[in-house]
């Protein structure tokens, strides 16, 4: 692409369709499986048109039997095969905990080196849409604690494409874990093959009064954050963890030295969450440089009720990461200067 | 058809099984082997049995009872003692211990310790075999503990429902840990529960070798050929507890004093000595070479180094991260 010209604007799923439909034209080890990923589509279109170009052998309908289809896709990948798994959400997939857990994440290791697990697991989480406390829920730090798992979670369309690619081409089990509310999100995506490194974060704005990191629709919650503390005068950088194990704690660092406050704003709850870990990285490798506390902004502490305004009121939104930034900022020269 | 030959290394590789187990057992005792070891004493015909008609690229899943299938499957006896030993030169490094032995040069798959963990896993080697085109085939061994989990009814499903290539091998030796068959099951007849999922299903003594090889030779061409799988109930016992830890009281002195006097090995052996394919000298030689051997697998775990600190982290990731 030359340069001037436009990339092509597209969904966020059809970013996450070209990167599974380039992979599989680029290797003819990598399929699909899943509930619905065939014949009706994906459940969220993901996989639309992939029966057609690449037939039923490589995109596989499944019964609903979540732990062989996570556990065809461990042996699958034990002798060789590359599969994108797809967990209709990632409620579901908690019922494959124990291939993910005790088989995906450890076959590795305890066969000392000679097994090799290339396989990805896709899953939509979050909340948002009134579905209820078991359609709601975001598992990420279930994952994040085990090792011999990777996670990586996709913020735009271009990240999606891009994350997703590597995830296809990485050795190791990957849980790749999409938004349900990101889905239809539309961004620039360019039409060529291209990938995103795995274990780096992405600075998504620049800024030198505080550090605001996110992952996942939390970064869009933290963007129009910074959007409207910039109108107060307060310069906040967004960073984007992109992937959560490895955690690129580095870039982080770097962001806390020159803003010397940070907040993370995160959908999951706050018990040892993603946030905690972050705070411990942070308090280890930058606690000279901080000016005051880290605080956090989580989902409340519940099961995700049905009423919107109770849902509403469990989510992390821009008032509550404006609020906070305000609280860490507080007594500074940073001060908010205007009421907001 | 089995050779002269293929008899006498089938006996050998019965008792080589059973010295190496008595062995270990031995080895724990004095503290040399820790954490659970399941003997595999009493089962030796179902491994050789089940093993001796398959392809050096067919595939084997074992479940935590798997000294014997990883044997039976030719790892090195050296190799599964100093990984029970917890040596770098162990099958799995000393990472992966007595309920994780893993054989990629065999296709010995594992090795798992999770109670039906290995059946979804042995789908996806079928489904990988099929994808190729492969003719292979996927042999999966569980216990009659596994037939009560989740795992085995959406494995069964999917492999009827694909035509996956998979023999599962259920060895019913009676007790699911302490708990008799009859206790854990609605329907105490295996067989009947796999037959749902429109499969073959038989049952065999799994304390007579020939019997086993006969059926697994059998099973083993048509699952090839047809790329149907099929179920097969192998009656076994275990002469010693669930583990090493179990003392068995929830059986009685009767009940083990029976099923010994059908000991696999004793009763092959005379059988061969009957037929004129051994005299009683070779059997002895055979007992003599074969304790030799398993002396010699103590000694290299002995000698073995431990792995190196670095291993902790090795291995965890594919790639460094």
């Amino acid at each position: 692409m030359s340069k001037g010209d436009k990339m092509p604007v597209i969904y966020y799923r059809q970013a996450l369709n070209q990167a599974l439909r380039e992979e599989m034209r680029r290797d003819e080890n990598v399929f699909v499986i899943g509930e619905e990923v065939a014949q009706y589509q994906g459940a969220y279109r993901v996989t639309e048109d992939l029966l057609e170009e690449f037939g039923d052998r490589r995109v596989k309908d499944t019964p609903i039997s979540e732990e062989v289809i996570a556990g065809i896709g461990t042996g699958a990948a034990m002798v060789g095969l590359r599969p994108v798994v797809e967990m209709m959400t990632v409620n579901f997939a908690l019922l494959a905990m124990d291939q993910i857990v005790n088989h995906a994440a450890k076959l590795r290791y305890m066969s000392g080196g000679q097994i090799k697990i290339p396989m990805v697991i896709r899953a939509p989480e979050g909340a948002g849409m009134q579905l209820g406390a078991q359609h709601s829920q975001n598992l990420e730090a279930w994952f994040v604690h085990v090792p011999g798992l990777k996670v990586v979670t996709a913020s735009t369309p271009y990240d999606a494409k891009g994350l997703l690619k590597s995830a296809i081409r990485d050795d190791s089990p990957v849980i790749f874990l999409e938004h349900a509310l990101l889905y239809s999100m539309r961004g620039e995506v360019p039409e060529e093959g291209y990938t995103l490194p795995i274990g780096r974060a992405d600075v998504k704005r620049k800024g030198d009064d505080i550090t605001i990191i996110a992952y996942l629709r939390m970064v869009h919650i933290a963007l129009s954050a910074a959007e409207a503390l910039a109108k107060t005068g307060i310069s906040a950088e967004v960073i984007d963890l992109r992937t959560l194990r490895p955690m690129d704690i580095s870039t982080l660092v770097e962001s806390v030295k020159k803003t010397k406050h940070a907040i993370i704003v995160e959908e999951d709850w706050p018990q040892c969450g993603i946030g905690a870990q972050v705070v411990d990285q942070l308090q280890l490798h930058a606690f000279d440089y901080l000016d005051a506390p880290i605080m956090r902004v989580t989902l409340a502490d519940t099961p995700m009720p049905y009423s919107r305004e109770l849902e509403q009121s469990a989510l992390p939104n821009v008032e509550k990461v404006i609020a906070t930034a305000g609280s860490v900022l507080k007594g500074t020269a940073r001060e908010p200067a205007v009421s907001i | 058809m089995l050779t002269k030959q293929d008899k006498i290394d089938i006996f050998h590789e019965m008792t080589m099984i059973r010295k190496f187990e008595e062995k270990a057992g031995e080895m724990y005792e004095r503290g040399n082997i820790r954490g659970f070891l399941h003997l595999y004493i009493g089962q030796e015909a179902v491994a050789s049995g089940f093993m001796w008609p398959l392809r050096a690229d067919d595939y084997v899943i074992g479940a935590y009872r798997e000294h014997g299938q990883a044997l039976g499957r030719c790892a090195s006896p050296r190799a599964v003692m100093a990984e029970l030993f917890g040596k770098s030169t162990g099958v799995s490094g000393g990472k992966g211990g007595s309920m994780h032995l893993f054989d990629v040069n065999r296709r010995f798959l594992g090795g798992t310790a999770i109670v039906g963990g290995g059946l979804p896993i042995a789908a996806g080697i079928g489904f990988a075999i099929n994808y190729h085109g492969g003719d292979q085939i996927c042999l999966c061994f569980f216990g009659d503990g596994a037939v009560n989990e989740g795992s085995f009814h959406e494995t069964l499903n999917i492999a009827s429902l694909w035509n996956l290539p998979i023999l599962f091998i259920c060895e019913n030796n009676l007790y699911g840990m302490g708990t008799a068959v009859e206790r854990a099951s609605a329907v105490p007849n295996l067989p009947r529960r796999a037959q749902c999922y429109s499969m073959a299903v038989e049952t065999v003594d799994g304390m007579d070798v020939l019997a086993v090889y006969e059926m697994a030779d059998r099973l083993i061409s048509e699952v090839r050929e047809t790329k149907r799988p099929a179920f097969v109930e192998a009656v076994t016992y275990r002469y010693r507890g669930h583990s090493i830890a179990d003392p068995g009281t929830y059986r009685t002195k009767e009940e083990i004093e029976e099923w010994r006097r059908r000991d696999p090995i004793v009763q092959y052996g005379k059988k061969l000595l009957d037929e004129g394919t051994l005299s009683s000298e070779e059997i002895e030689k055979i007992h003599s070479d074969v304790a030799k051997e398993i002396e010699a697998a103590v000694q290299f775990a002995e000698d073995s180094p431990i792995p190196k600190p670095e291993a902790l982290y090795q291995d965890v990731y594919a790639n460094r991260i």
